[in-house]
């Protein structure tokens, strides 16, 4: 239970950073110091700068920003998609069921890390920073439904099988209300799992994407962004600062894991 | 006991010498890839043509230090007035690797295969200057005339590409001329070379070279890894090193970190200028105005690009001929200062103005375009992010989209649809004939408005007719003349925004003897033969 509050107490932490980012951040993000580029961390840059210069620690906070509001936006996205369609599914069975199982398996089986990288690719070039981060996650969001639909179908089915639904049907409830009444309620903590479980799900895709160069466009920070700092750290860490967005990613998806964890047991 | 003690010690000592033999030297260095190819007239990546300029005897080398012709197989040559054709006079007594002896016959096998169209040999196209076959004239065992179809500019140079193959010889393109012969070949881990035991070049002294026994490339693809082998001694030199590696290694080891000066390479940034391009009218009239061009070039700090992205170890450039190319390059030329107020004042010529920090063309339109460079490249994103706050200091929305490379491709040479391109260009080659597929307005490579049918504006046209002149006189004062007129007209139109021009910069380890690493490729080992390690010793001659 404490561990759990300390995480909680921690995201919630974190979200405020992200919110007051404009406030606490000494520099913006995008400004070039280019006299003191890697410069260690001082008074005016508390945690030092990047290779072009860029406050690190004004980085951080703003591309905490983007990653922990733009995961979950991308994490309720793919779970209202699966909960439409892993529900629907699961609610009329029969051919629709086969064909939406079908569909789900052909997603999942799909490499669609590529196929991010080449839907990217289509998108317009003269969208702006905030745009195109805002592109990414929402496609993150649209092509990550598909595992979360087979939990949430397997779980309408199994409602629309149990004695609830047929106490529900002799009492003559109509198919809508019973969905909206008995079948949609009941789905709730499992929507709620794959909610929490897709949004590290989704950080860490955006930080795969950003090691490629192909998340968030310049110069707006990102998780994934920051995280290419330590693409060259192979041969030794000069300084420790840059090790920063790589334990706010451990520690803040290890927090949501143990949320996680509370709301499986509660579903 | 005592007599059996004795009889270990004696049988120690007898055995002593092979253990403790020294083995034969052996450099060991990396390739980022497995070679594609084994065969040197097939050559098209950098892995193959690092095998290939250790195993392959040419007729004759480009010294990468002087930048001069010096003669190889071929003891000399001499090209027709009209540059059609070539003749040389080969070295007696040479022998390939498995002991064929070479002979006129196997140069003109070669030149023949070479320009096989059905062989598809990359190097083959730079000898094909026009429809119609190859001649070869052989006049005893050691002189060959090659005459080609059409005249070739920079025909002797070619030939430092040309590897020769045995006409007879049962092992095809695996015996050699060179001074080391493939001996193993461990796809994706490794490939050991050993010394060529016919190769036909001596020291001053006498002695067979190379001085080397062996070289091991092992397959590596990570450059950090890389990095850290050779600062653990397990490598002796990284041909090319980015200029953060090359900090890393200055600071850990500075005796292995050579800066050789600057490089041919360089990077740039363009504008579509395609007629057909998918991209708004109002946009398409301000990438052809030339001084809209100067301004971006102007505004562009690239003194703070080699600084800051290069750490130094880059300078801005002038033209698409570095100053490491110091036959070509124009001296008169000076790179574009760096100047917000005079990228203003050129931009208000146009009939730009800068209204509460936003740059407005004549119809009102904002000032802002998109640049795409290829994704995971981060010297390429550093120097977009830059150009981004310098042109944002003049009005000017920079977006940086990061694309995979087939993608990028895609846009540049078959959709045209983008604004802007930042690329760079890796140059081997010295002499500017090799960029006529770049410069000719027809050209598919003349990327701001490839494959033209007429030349789009009068200074494209006269670059089309300075390369032509060019590349039909083997008159060295013309072509100069030529090249440089080319070089002003890029300067001032600047079609291409050239940024900066990398320097040259490698590892090397303090046991590796005799390198002098220069600019052009292969910076490290381009005197292989002449390499020795450790102890050795070697005539430096």
């Amino acid at each position: 239970m404490k561990v759990r509050i300390a995480a909680l107490v921690f995201l919630a932490l974190l979200a405020l950073g992200c919110v007051l980012a404009g406030w606490i951040a000494p520099q913006g993000y995008a400004e070039q110091f280019r006299s003191e580029p890697d410069a260690a961390c001082s008074r005016a840059h508390l945690l030092g700068t990047d290779d072009l210069g860029r406050d690190r620690f004004a980085r951080v906070l703003y591309g905490t920003r983007v990653s922990l509001l733009l995961a979950p936006a991308a994490a309720l996205l793919a779970t209202a998609l699966a909960g439409l369609i892993g529900g629907a599914a699961g609610f009329f069975g029969g051919a629709l069921e086969g064909c939406v199982m079908a569909v789900t398996d052909l997603v999942l089986a799909m490499p669609w890390f590529f196929l991010l990288i080449t839907v990217r690719a289509l998108l317009p070039l003269n969208v702006s920073p905030a745009l195109s981060v805002s592109i990414t996650f929402a496609l993150l969001g649209c092509l990550g439904w598909a595992g979360a639909a087979r939990v949430v179908c397997a779980n309408a089915r199994g409602l629309c099988r149990s004695d609830l639904a047929l106490l529900a049907r002799a009492q003559g409830a109509s198919g809508l209300r019973l969905l909206w009444r008995h079948i949609l309620p009941n789905l709730r903590p499992a929507l709620s799992a794959q909610f929490w479980i897709s949004i590290p799900v989704f950080i860490l895709t955006e930080a795969n994407l950003g090691m490629l160069g192909l998340g968030v466009a310049e110069p707006l920070p990102s998780w994934g962004s920051l995280l290419r700092e330590l693409e060259s750290c192979s041969t030794g860490i000069t300084q420790p600062a840059i090790l920063a967005p790589l334990v706010l990613v451990i520690l803040t998806v290890s927090s949501f894991q143990i949320a996680v964890r509370k709301e499986e047991k509660h579903a | 006991m005592k007599f059996r003690s004795l009889i270990c010690a004696f049988a120690l000592l007898c055995l002593a010498p092979l253990g403790w033999a020294q083995p034969g030297s052996q450099l060991k260095f990396c390739l980022g890839s497995q070679p594609r190819t084994l065969n040197p007239l097939l050559v098209a990546d950098d892995a193959s043509e690092t095998v290939r300029y250790l195993t392959g005897g040419v007729l004759m080398r480009l010294n990468r230090k002087t930048q001069q012709l010096e003669p190889e197989l071929a003891t000399s040559w001499k090209v027709s007035a009209a540059g059609k054709s070539i003749t040389f006079t080969l070295r007696e007594n040479v022998r390939f690797s498995d002991g064929t002896p070479f002979s006129a016959e196997d140069v003109a096998y070669t030149m023949q295969r070479l320009m096989d169209p059905a062989l598809h040999s990359p190097g083959g196209d730079a000898f094909r200057g026009g429809e119609g076959k190859l001649e070869t004239q052989i006049s005893g065992r050691n002189r060959i005339t090659l005459t080609f179809p059409a005249a070739v500019v920079g025909l002797d140079k070619l030939f430092d590409q040309v590897a020769i193959v045995s006409a007879h010889s049962p092992l095809k393109e695996m015996a050699v001329l060179g001074p080391y012969y493939v001996a193993e070949n461990k796809a994706g881990a490794y490939l050991l070379l050993k010394r060529n035991p016919n190769y036909w070049k001596h020291d001053a002294s006498g002695r067979q070279l190379p001085y080397i026994d062996s070289v091991r490339l092992d397959i590596q693809q990570n450059r950090d890894i890389e990095l850290l082998r050779l600062t653990r001694g397990e490598i002796e030199l990284i041909n090319a090193l980015d200029a953060e590696s090359y900090e890393k290694l200055r600071a850990k080891a500075p005796q292995m970190a050579v800066d050789a000066g600057i490089g041919l390479d360089s990077e740039q940034v363009w504008f579509n200028q395609v007629a057909a391009a998918p991209i708004e009218g109002y946009k398409k009239a301000w990438f052809a105005s030339t001084r809209f061009r100067q301004a971006i070039s102007r505004a562009v700090n690239r003194g703070d690009i080699a600084r800051v992205v290069y750490r130094g170890h880059a300078r801005p450039a002038v033209s698409w001929v570095s100053p490491a190319n110091r036959v070509w390059f124009n001296e008169k030329l000076q790179p574009h200062p760096f100047d917000p107020q005079g990228a203003l004042a050129l931009l208000q010529q146009d009939g730009f103005q800068l209204q509460n920090g936003t740059l407005r063309d004549r119809e009102g339109h904002a000032v802002e375009f998109s640049v795409i460079t290829n994704a995971g490249n981060k010297g390429r994103e550093k120097i977009a992010a830059m150009m981004q706050q310098d042109l944002q200091r003049v009005g000017i929305r920079l977006n940086v989209v990061t694309l995979d490379f087939p993608s990028l491709i895609e846009r540049i040479t078959r959709t045209f649809n983008y604004e802007a391109c930042l690329l760079g260009l890796v140059n081997d080659d010295l002499d500017p004939n090799s960029q006529m597929n770049v410069w000719l307005s027809s050209a598919d490579n003349h990327q701001w408005n490839p494959a033209q049918k007429t030349p789009a504006t009068a200074w494209e046209a006269e670059i089309d007719k300075l390369m032509r002149q060019q590349a039909s006189t083997a008159d060295f004062k013309k072509r100069k003349q030529a090249v440089d007129r080319v070089q002003q007209i890029v300067w001032e139109q600047e079609p291409f925004i050239y940024l900066v021009n990398k320097e040259a910069l490698a590892g090397v380890s303090p046991s590796l003897h005799n390198a002098a690493p220069v600019a052009l490729r292969p910076q490290v080992y381009w005197n292989i033969d002449r390499l020795t390690l450790g102890t050795q010793v070697a005539d430096k001659r």
